[in-house]
């Protein structure tokens, strides 16, 4: 089923949402865990505005419902694989419905800091069927650009050890134990999680970015690329460019 | 339509088994189901219960929701889910898996109704509860709605504001608004009674009546799985009691 165009639902429509009324913009960062993807947002939301849009930035389990649930359960030891989704796509109908769509009936850029994907590649990676979580997250809107940030598990594995320093609990898929310690099933979840994403790529007209790359680097390519989504924008950037050489 | 509509469930592989009662507020189901978990755990059987909208994770979550009025129809229904989902990983599967039968107080069909009125798809909230154990009984009672409301209306304090549906600004007042939801959702619950397969029960009966149905319904279910040890059993218990009494 080919995709519908920006701003449209996937295939389900949510209750009290016309799309006609929305005229922001929707812009994804996807990828997995420790890829760089905070880095960019915040860079991304400080070029924009500074081009003068309006900027919400959000993320997934921030939302004022489900935000804390989700912080709390996992704290305790009980929390399931599907309870786990279930809870992360109330969070993003939340966000979706009183943050999202609210701003982008307000004309403005949205960053999402991961969307439904993700959450739909840790399902998969824990085992969930792929169908039924792509109904269930049906009602998202469908992003003007998503950008994937894609890395390979070593890549990975070198962030999290140089940067936090730790393997955390759920990014090694430790709630289902995939391997004896946090390392073997961080390996094994991540690449798993990697291929769900991959998957998805073609489908859901993922732009990949080589997450190797210097996020200086990074950056310029997401700019360019936003920038194109704002035509008349450019031109003023551009003059502003020549004005200061 | 109807088949189109045919709610995948997740089959119910285990040795336990799955009932559930469904009904609007004021029907009697709970009355019901508790009569019955308590003759099944008197008959030696291992008995689970739970209770919809009752998972420690979750609660703090919806509390917040109903406290601040922060819920629209999808993240209404997809919370209850969540908390079913809970439930279900942490409690009722488990059950099932040792051999208990599992008795709960409201299921899926719950949100297929009632979510469904409140604005949801009804082809999104089938999909939503796929994951949901296809239960072995499903018990509908059913009640017309002017007895419902003399039950409720009489005897409990105050209806609270999703209870009555206030959120679906059908009235200003709360008892009118009452009135209209569960109006509704008996018509959900109707239209769903084939669909579903539900064991309906006449509600208007006595107490007596009624119970005396749902044991013949779940003895004739039930009898091969208790009869081959399939249902987790204290066995003593079982042949006291049946020696003792006959079982109906």
């Amino acid at each position: 089923m080919p995709i519908p165009p920006p701003l449209q639902f996937y295939n389900e429509p949510l209750p009290g949402v016309d799309p006609a009324e929305l005229q922001g913009k929707l812009i994804v960062i996807e990828g997995p865990d420790s890829v760089g993807r905070s880095t960019q947002v915040s860079k991304l939301r400080a070029w924009l505005e500074q081009r003068g849009h309006a900027v919400l930035d959000t993320g997934l389990a921030r939302g004022a419902l489900a935000g804390k649930g989700i912080a709390d359960a996992k704290e305790g030891n009980t929390l399931g694989p599907v309870t786990m989704t279930m809870f992360y796509v109330t969070d993003f109908a939340d966000r979706l419905e009183n943050e999202i769509v609210p701003a982008l009936r307000a004309g403005f850029v949205v960053i999402t800091d991961r969307y439904i994907f993700s959450l739909m590649a840790r399902g998969i990676a824990r085992g969930e069927d792929a169908v039924w979580l792509e109904k269930l997250a049906g009602f998202a809107l469908v992003p003007h650009a998503v950008y994937y940030l894609r890395a390979d598990v070593p890549t990975l594995v070198s962030r999290v050890v140089m940067g936090r320093g730790s393997f955390d609990f759920w990014e090694s898929g430790m709630d289902l134990r995939f391997g004896p310690d946090m390392y073997d099933s961080f390996i094994r979840y991540q690449t798993r999680v990697i291929r769900a994403l991959d998957r998805m790529s073609k489908k859901y007209e993922f732009k990949s970015i080589d997450a190797s790359k210097p996020a200086d680097q990074i950056f310029r390519e997401l700019q360019r690329s936003i920038g194109e989504l704002f035509p008349a924008k450019r031109t003023d950037a551009k003059k502003r460019r020549s004005a200061k050489a | 339509m109807a088949l189109a509509l045919m709610p995948i469930l997740t089959p119910n592989r285990f040795k336990g088994k799955l009932i559930v009662v469904e009904g609007i507020d004021g029907s009697g189901k709970s009355t019901q189901l508790s009569l019955l978990a308590q003759w099944l755990r008197s008959q030696g059987l291992a008995v689970a219960f739970s209770e919809w909208n009752s998972s420690p994770l979750v609660r703090d979550t919806t509390r917040r929701g109903k406290k601040k009025q922060m819920f629209t129809p999808t993240t209404f229904s997809l919370i209850h889910a969540t908390d079913f989902a809970d439930r279900q990983e942490r409690y009722i599967m488990p059950m099932l898996k040792a051999g208990a039968i599992v008795c709960a107080d409201r299921f899926a069909y719950t949100a297929f109704a009632r979510d469904v009125v409140r604005g949801v798809s009804p082809k999104w909230v089938r999909n939503v509860y796929r994951f949901a154990i296809q239960p072995n009984l499903a018990f509908y009672f059913r009640v017309p709605l002017e007895v419902a409301l003399g039950r409720i209306l009489g005897g409990r304090d105050s209806i609270k504001y999703y209870e009555a549906g206030m959120d679906l600004n059908l009235s200003r007042r709360i008892e009118e608004s009452f009135r209209l939801f569960q109006g509704r959702i008996l018509e959900e619950y109707d239209a769903m009674t084939q669909e579903m397969g539900f064991h309906v029960i006449d509600a208007t009966g006595s107490i007596e009546d009624q119970q005396a149905q749902m044991r013949e319904v779940v003895m004739q279910k039930l009898s091969d799985a208790i009869a081959t040890g399939q249902i987790l059993q204290d066995e003593r218990a079982y042949r006291a009691n049946t020696a003792a009494a006959p079982v109906l």
